[in-house]
């Protein structure tokens, strides 16, 4: 009934639009103009801006002859190759710790969350306290333990480096380990059933049941992270500022280093850079989310 | 009859094995910031793990403004509320709006849009900043909170209306059919029957857009320089300009500042969980 009366008027409304606008689409077009103008006004005009401002090539020679932009870019591929693969790994291993029915269990999660859920400025100041050479916790308890004294943690770049991870790790960790419960928690349970009938190890559980199902989620996920993770200013700038020596910047904070030294092109031309690397995976998650 | 009890205790044992670390990770960072909190100043550093005289004094400065760090504790925290509710309410306005006219109105340019805001999403937000802080500068917004609002709108948004894209086209297609032959108007079908649909989705939209600007650090820094205009986060980053900061007084007002969106998500993780996580990443 309903199909046979919107026949004839959606030929009807083909028409009028081919006329006039319907005042569907006259509103629709009303109702998406202030998103347009934000996008406008604050993402076009800013992102022309930027090239423009990157437009001479002298700055690009002068950013590949700083040795703090080579040493960044290395940092920030440390940060998503090995930080990314760690936290992606741990969050896989504890979304299977986390399906498993315990009251105690269920209690850790809601606290499993707390570093997600508060904001990261205190709590990486706290860390860089925790971690400060004298009065810091961690080396008062080396100490009190062993006698001896703690590491120089923010002094040595590659303890200070993967020390930031660390703190990118605490933060981030909590969201996806939910999204890949999420994950687990929609496998059917009977394929385990039938898995355990059959005798089953949880090695091959995992093997030929789990991991299927997550191998597409676990992808996504991986790769929507290192796009994050390259915007996260926090976790370096609070915790190491980039020092000791300018040496543990990532792009993400190499560009406010730039502005400070009223070097703007050079900020932007950092970010030009890194664009070949980032588009192809921009690209990548739209085509999985743009269905 | 003990066998299978003594197997269960071995997998006891394991998870608690799992489970002890991961209890001691999350919880580290954030005992240590309510371990200063209530230390007093001297003992602050003696690496207990709990002190001998622990106190309530820290608050109490600085909820009385009582150190120079602190001369605008409550203006800044006052500053980032306003900025986030701001943020939170403009960002459901506009992302409704374009969700409503893209999902429901078919709007003929509805997929370029989407596309668009997609693709603003996935820049990541450091990024922009330095452009978006120029571009503040020659609209002649710098140092005004509407800089750190517009910008938290513009960074919000692109997400908020994919989520609420993909929970309006859940909504069943006789909805408008029926709205259209009771001769509702569009915007009656969106007060009327869209929004009271919406509103779980939007709840998840309101928080998202609201905790991101109440928790931003970069964009707030760069775009505020007055100490009396300034959000909390960066009244606390300025705590770093000096050695000899009062580490306990920071710590109190972090955890002071990190307890309302605390709350936040638990009250609303319901909605958080299943409106954004399930949204961020559909397999």
């Amino acid at each position: 009934m309903s199909s046979t009366l919107a026949l004839p008027e959606s030929g009807a409304a083909v028409q009028a639009r081919s006329a006039r606008l319907t005042p569907w689409q006259a509103w629709g077009l009303i109702l998406i103009v202030p998103y347009m103008l934000i996008f406008l006004l604050f993402v076009v005009y800013p992102v022309g801006y930027g090239f423009w401002i990157a437009r001479h090539p002298h700055s690009y020679v002068q950013l590949v002859e700083d040795p703090i932009f080579v040493r960044s870019a290395i940092n920030t591929l440390m940060f998503l190759v090995v930080g990314i693969n760690i936290k992606m790994m741990i969050a896989l291993m504890l979304s299977g710790f986390f399906v498993q029915a315990r009251g105690w269990i269920k209690w850790l999660s809601v606290i499993f969350i707390l570093p997600w859920a508060v904001p990261s400025i205190p709590t990486i100041l706290s860390v860089r306290f925790m971690l400060n050479p004298e009065w810091g916790l961690v080396n008062s308890l080396i100490f009190r333990l062993t006698g001896e004294d703690g590491p120089n943690w923010l002094n040595d770049p590659t303890i200070a480096l993967s020390m930031a991870i660390a703190v990118h790790i605490w933060k981030s960790l909590p969201f996806w380990t939910l999204i890949l419960i999420a994950g687990r928690l929609a496998i059917p349970a009977d394929l385990y059933e039938s898995a355990s009938v059959d005798g089953a190890t949880n090695m091959q559980k995992f093997r030929y049941v789990t991991w299927p199902s997550l191998r597409t989620l676990y992808l996504t996920s991986t790769i929507l992270s290192m796009i994050w993770t390259l915007g996260d200013f926090n976790s370096v700038y609070l915790l190491t500022g980039g020092g000791p020596a300018d040496m543990t910047h990532v792009l993400a904070t190499l560009g406010i280093r730039y502005l400070r030294l009223d070097q703007v092109d050079m900020s932007m031309a950092a970010i030009v850079c890194a664009l070949p690397f980032v588009l192809p995976l921009v690209y990548f998650m739209m085509k999985r989310l743009a269905k | 009859m003990r066998l299978p009890s003594l197997r269960a205790v071995g997998t006891e044992a394991k998870l608690l094995l799992i489970g002890i670390p991961v209890l001691i990770w999350t919880m580290l960072p954030l005992y240590h910031m309510f371990l200063f909190s209530i230390s007093p100043k001297d003992s602050a550093f003696s690496g207990k793990l709990w002190p001998d005289h622990p106190t309530l004094h820290n608050f109490e400065v600085v909820l009385k403004q009582q150190h120079y760090y602190l001369s605008h504790f409550w203006l800044q925290l006052w500053n980032s509320l306003l900025i986030a509710v701001a943020t939170g309410v403009f960002t459901l306005l506009i992302a409704t709006f374009a969700a409503f006219a893209i999902s429901r109105l078919r709007v003929k340019c509805g997929r370029l849009v989407m596309n668009l805001a997609l693709f603003t999403y996935f820049i990541p937000a450091a990024f922009l900043a330095v452009p978006m802080y120029r571009t503040m500068g020659s609209y002649g917004l710098l140092n005004s909170q509407w800089a750190l609002t517009l910008a938290m709108v513009t960074i919000a948004t692109p997400y908020s209306i994919w989520v609420l894209k993909q929970s309006s086209d859940q909504l069943p297609v006789e909805l408008d059919e029926a709205a259209i032959m009771d001769g509702a108007s569009p915007m009656q079908l969106f007060w009327l029957v869209y929004i009271p649909l919406m509103a779980p989705a939007l709840v998840a939209v309101g928080t998202y857009a609201l905790l991101l600007a109440w928790n931003e650090y970069l964009y707030a820094f760069l775009l505020l320089s007055k100490d009396t205009s300034v959000t909390l986060p960066v009244g606390l980053g300025n705590f770093l300009a000096a050695d000899d900061s009062p580490w306990e007084l920071l710590m109190t007002t972090g955890l002071i500042y990190a307890l309302p969106p605390a709350a936040i998500y638990y009250t609303f993780k319901r909605y958080m969980v299943s409106g954004l996580t399930a949204g961020a990443v559909k397999s």
